[in-house]
């Protein structure tokens, strides 16, 4: 087993593909817990169907680098969901899953009309479920996910206690002068910039679990924001690296072997809390 | 000089007046209770003070040295922090967020007047408790150290009673009590509970169709208080039964 291991880490794509997703899952439980506890969960669902679209799109375009698109559009939706969240026409939820299953079927519709690709259906399953994308990483997309997770580390830990403020109290961050919608915009644009990210590893469809499911996990265990934070991030880069080297191994999907191995843990995390008493 | 000093507000929601004609100030040391009907704008109010909204006309002026966000404010609770993952300590902690401005961690300075504030309220034993484990009571005083670490002067509190047993109920008033005259802080306090708020308060904002501002006595005096109080449960009943329904 270890041996097989040793034996596919002297291939370059391996390295690669154990670099990025242990960086994705980092910064993706990072961001998640403040998304569980603001109620935004359904946000990040909403931004992987609009990056599938916006990756629908720019490959009907024939973009040679599709992330100078979905990147911008995905940011732009990030910031639009945000403002119709306090909407009261349209209420927040009903306006989020009219955008994300809007560019689930406009996406497939475009791919479906102008694909120029032989294996169609391929293509679609492997940019919802993240399929062997992650395996033909160049080394110039993992230098590209190394700078954007520095920059998101960097973010999180700068502004760790502006966002706990605003992730606990908004009204009382924004009365003591603290700009809570400049911060909620800093959250969107994170989001937005990680799910991009995330769907080279595991697909549009299953991003959400790397965003909510180490966060929930944690949130059984430890008591306080800080402990809940660390834990989900070790929790989420543990699964991630346990995920890819067994898929590796197996040659199962990267994504779902992942997910499976976040939900393995979650359920261990609720039998401890339910064991100790507290769950 | 009055501390926070309010002329001719008008008050409402896109453009829509909710109240109107709004004149009131506070001086250092009162302690003003604002009551009135659900829906007359209390929250509106409160809210307009604290900057979270603008009124739609009039002028709010701060002296004494007094600047907006150096309120401590102590809102409802939120269904989020019901369930929210959190320490005591941090949560006092996040109080002292204006003071730290920029900067992006808390300083000595700030963790020492937080500490000063837990002790205050009796939290110094419950500092690595999880707020969401705690009694209805301590979650209203860890939010009562976090305004406190916000403030020197001004401690806006809205409903901070409500939900609390009888018992709690009394307890949460004399803390505040001992605050505005012990410590001197300034407490502007929005009520449900009329009897307790002539009890404690040295000044009395009534708001809905027409207005009322002026000490508890005067208040007592007025056929404000005969109607409204009438309407209300008997003191020293905890909770208040007839919020003023329809008086039509």
């Amino acid at each position: 087993m270890i041996e097989t291991i040793g034996t596919y880490l002297q291939f370059p794509f391996v390295r690669y593909a154990l670099i990025v997703g242990v960086l994705i899952a980092l910064c993706s439980s990072l961001m998640g817990v403040t998304l569980v506890l603001k109620r935004f969960s359904f946000i990040g669902d909403g931004l992987s169907h609009v990056a599938f679209g916006a990756m629908a799109i720019a490959s009907v375009l024939h973009l040679t680098d599709d992330m100078l698109f979905v990147m911008p559009v995905t940011v732009l939706c990030a910031v639009l969901l945000l403002k119709t969240g306090r909407n009261t026409r349209i209420k927040g939820d009903a306006a989020i899953a009219m955008i994300s299953v809007g560019a689930l079927a406009l996406g497939y519709l475009l791919m479906n009309l102008f694909s120029t690709s032989s294996n169609l259906s391929g293509d679609v399953c492997s940019t919802l479920f993240g399929s062997t994308s992650i395996l033909t990483l160049t080394r110039g997309e993992v230098w590209l996910c190394i700078v954007l997770s520095v920059f998101v580390v960097a973010v999180f830990v700068l502004f760790y206690n502006k966002i706990f403020a605003v992730t606990f109290d908004e009204d009382f961050a924004r009365a003591a002068g603290t700009r809570a919608e400049a911060y909620n915009l800093l959250i969107a644009i994170v989001i937005a910039v990680i799910i991009v990210l995330a769907m080279n590893l595991v697909g549009s469809l299953l991003i959400s679990a790397l965003i909510i499911f180490p966060a929930m996990s944690a949130m059984r265990l430890y008591k306080s924001f800080l402990s809940v934070t660390v834990c989900s991030a070790v929790l989420s880069v543990l699964c991630a690296l346990a995920g890819i080297l067994v898929s590796i191994v197996a040659g199962t999907p990267v994504g779902s072997t992942i997910v499976a191995v976040d939900i393995a843990a979650f359920l261990i995390c609720l039998i401890i809390a339910k064991v100790r008493g507290n769950g | 000089m009055a501390l926070l000093s309010c002329r001719d507000l008008v008050l409402g929601y896109d453009g829509t007046p909710v109240l109107s004609g709004v004149n009131f100030e506070i001086s250092q040391g009162d302690y003003l209770c604002i009551v009135g009907e659900n829906g007359s704008g209390k929250s509106t109010l409160m809210k307009t003070v604290l900057g979270l909204q603008r009124p739609l006309r009039g002028t709010i002026a701060f002296g004494d040295g007094l600047r907006q966000t150096e309120i401590g404010y102590l809102p409802q609770q939120t269904a989020v922090q019901k369930d929210f993952p959190a320490t005591v300590r941090e949560i006092v902690l996040s109080g002292c967020q204006a003071r730290v401005g920029r900067r992006p961690f808390y300083g000595k300075a700030e963790k020492a007047l937080c500490a000063q504030n837990m002790a205050r309220m009796d939290l110094s034993p419950l500092e690595r408790r999880c707020y969401r484990e705690l009694s209805g009571g301590q979650q209203q005083r860890v939010l009562l150290a976090r305004a406190l670490c916000a403030t020197r002067k001004l401690l806006v509190l809205d409903e901070p009673v409500s939900g609390l047993d009888p018992h709690v109920t009394q307890e949460m008033y004399a803390l505040i009590r001992k605050l505005n005259r012990e410590d001197g802080i300034t407490v502007m306090m929005i009520s449900h509970d009329i009897a307790a708020s002539v009890r404690e308060a040295t000044h009395i904002l009534h708001v809905g169709q027409e207005l009322f501002f002026g000490t508890t006595e005067a208040y007592l005096a007025s056929p404000f208080a005969a109607r409204f109080l009438s309407l209300s449960a008997p003191a020293g009943a905890a909770r208040p039964s007839g919020k003023g329904g329809g008086a039509a």
